[in-house]
């Protein structure tokens, strides 16, 4: 439908001129440049047609719920009985019957609000497949922990532990609601 | 279709209905909160504080830490 696109012939330097040298090109080799520029420009302009319409760049129809009126009726091309509706259209609106209301509404728009509003099976599927990714994540850590992390430190082996409770507890650490708030100083033992 | 109509939707004070659903909402939401937070946690713990120091001997208490070993200012008496 249109003529081809042609690009605008490749703008190189000059030979000799890098572009590493280009911010102290003498003034000879910039003029040079600026000349060979100027001159594919105007063959770029000679060359071209109108560019080819996209489909993507013309108003569109959409059905969304913060664009109650789009840019263009979902109907493009009306068949027979559309046409003959859209002439009754133009006289009195109430000889309209419902259905006819209706056909008009639907040459216009596509899908109505309760339509395009409606919910989807589509939340099982993301909460199947996050739990399955979270429990792949799981198997990932557990072989880390078994294949990649080193042995705990020996603070944390039963011996110790008993220790450092028997001094928390000597010390009195939190004695009114919190650790020897538990320890029956008494019996020493554990409250009940 | 059908040829009955529909009764009419409520069409003016929508906003006033939803603040004032929303502000008495907010309004029971947060003293609950607030008198839930008195009440289970503020209040039992006062209490607690009161119930240890009713009866405490600090001096008693000090004496069993010394013996257990736990200060660097004073030693256990047998040491």
């Amino acid at each position: 439908m249109a003529t081809p696109h042609v690009p605008c012939p490749a703008l190189r330097p000059s030979a000799g001129v890098t572009f590493q040298t280009g911010a102290r090109m003498l003034a000879s080799r910039a003029f040079n440049l600026i000349g060979k520029r100027a001159i594919s420009t105007s063959i770029c302009m000679r060359g071209h047609g109108i560019a080819k319409v996209e489909d993507f760049s013309l108003p569109n129809y959409v059905d969304r719920r913060t664009i109650p009126l789009p840019e263009v009726e979902y109907v493009k091309n009306l068949s027979a009985e559309q046409k003959a509706l859209k002439e009754k259209e133009k006289a009195s609106w109430s000889a309209l019957s419902i259905d006819e209301k209706v056909g008009l509404y639907h040459i216009k728009f596509n899908e109505t609000f309760a339509e395009m509003n409606r919910g989807s099976r589509e939340w099982k599927t993301v909460v199947g497949g996050i739990l399955f990714f979270i429990g792949f994540t799981g198997l990932i850590v557990i072989w880390q922990r078994m294949y990649v992390y080193g042995p705990i430190p020996h603070t944390f082996s039963e011996e110790w532990i008993a220790m450092q409770t028997k001094r928390m507890l000597d010390m009195r650490i939190n004695p009114i609601e919190g650790f020897s708030a538990k320890w029956d100083y008494d019996k020493n033992e554990w409250k009940k | 279709m059908s040829s009955t109509l529909l009764p009419k939707p409520q069409m003016r004070g929508l906003l006033a209905k939803r603040l004032r659903f929303h502000i008495v909402g907010a309004m029971i939401v947060s003293v609950g909160c607030a008198l839930i937070y008195k009440f289970g946690v503020a209040e039992p713990r006062k209490r607690a504080y009161a119930d240890f120091y009713k009866n405490y001997d600090s001096m008693k208490d000090f004496e069993a830490m010394k013996e257990a070993g736990v200060f660097e200012s004073v030693q256990p008496k047998n040491s």
